[in-house]
């Protein structure tokens, strides 16, 4: 019976993940892209939560689903209807079917690989004690196994705060001035 | 591990990819484009909580952790790019940004 529910639950984050994706894609408004993104990750971090990554579930939510959608929707309200695609003249072109053309290709590369290669071992999960994924277990090995990559992706963020705050004065004193010319 | 096999977590992760390139590919606008390529890393993470999961150790989790950093860190150089566009008046079409001039 549990096990029926997990796939009860397991089906429908499924079909939320991958009907939002498209409604991220196929959204002419961003506005609506990014409302349906967090939709998308919500899901996911249910399936993150069925694969036992609790710490990762909680992070997704609250990093992506808060932290990186309201800056994208800061954006988005700031730049107002100017970030709407302009309609496409006339039918498909050849860039749409070509890109339809090389996701298709990506789909069946990554399953043939999988299958091909892969097959015989994705059978037999590993037994897990119940601390796996917690954010002790993981806050351990952060601290022992992966301190480098721990301190580097510190440095990354440093980096990428420092970037935002010059690519935005920039863009400020461009503007002011463009407003003195004018 | 109750539910679904590995197997069925490869074919959403690589039809969620697929639809993430898609969106690169077929989309104009870069803030779409962003939050496209949102969604590809987001399947690779997926996929790496997965294997976690399959091989019984957190390693993955940490390596989908940093990947979420990373993923932050590239929304805000993306969106500074943006903000500054938009600031200078140009339109938000990356088949018209030929040139990356300051």
């Amino acid at each position: 019976m549990a096990n029926f529910l997990v796939w009860v639950v397991w089906f429908v984050a499924a079909f939320a993940c991958l009907a939002s994706a498209l409604a991220v894609v196929s959204f002419r408004n961003p506005f609506y892209s990014a409302l349906a993104l967090i939709g998308n990750l919500a899901s996911l971090a249910v399936l993150f939560l069925l694969l036992s990554g609790e710490f990762v579930a909680a992070g997704q939510v609250l990093v992506y689903g808060g932290a990186v959608m309201v800056m994208f929707l800061f954006v988005i309200a700031y730049l107002g209807d100017r970030t709407e695609d302009s309609p496409r003249s006339g039918g498909p072109s050849w860039q749409v079917v070509g890109a339809v053309l090389a996701g298709g290709a990506i789909l069946a590369e990554v399953i043939v690989v999988v299958g091909l290669t892969a097959g015989g071992f994705l059978s037999k999960p590993q037994q897990i004690t119940r601390g796996f994924g917690s954010p002790e277990a993981i806050g351990r090995l952060f601290l022992t196994d992966h301190l480098l990559a721990f301190e580097v992706t510190s440095i990354v963020l440093l980096v990428a705060a420092v970037g935002g705050v010059v690519l935005g004065s920039h863009a400020r004193q461009l503007e002011s001035s463009g407003d003195a010319r004018a | 591990m109750r539910g679904p096999d590995i197997q069925w977590y490869v074919v959403l992760s690589a039809l969620l990819f697929t639809t993430g390139a898609l969106g690169v590919l077929l989309r104009r606008s870069p803030l779409i484009i962003l939050l496209s390529v949102e969604i590809m890393l987001n399947s690779a993470n997926l996929l790496l909580i997965a294997f976690s999961r399959l091989h019984g150790r957190e390693d993955g989790q940490i390596f989908a952790i940093s990947v979420m950093a990373v993923a932050a860190s590239e929304v805000v150089v993306g969106l500074g790019l943006i903000v500054a566009l938009g600031r200078r008046h140009i339109e938000l079409d990356v088949d018209k940004l030929r040139t990356l001039r300051g």
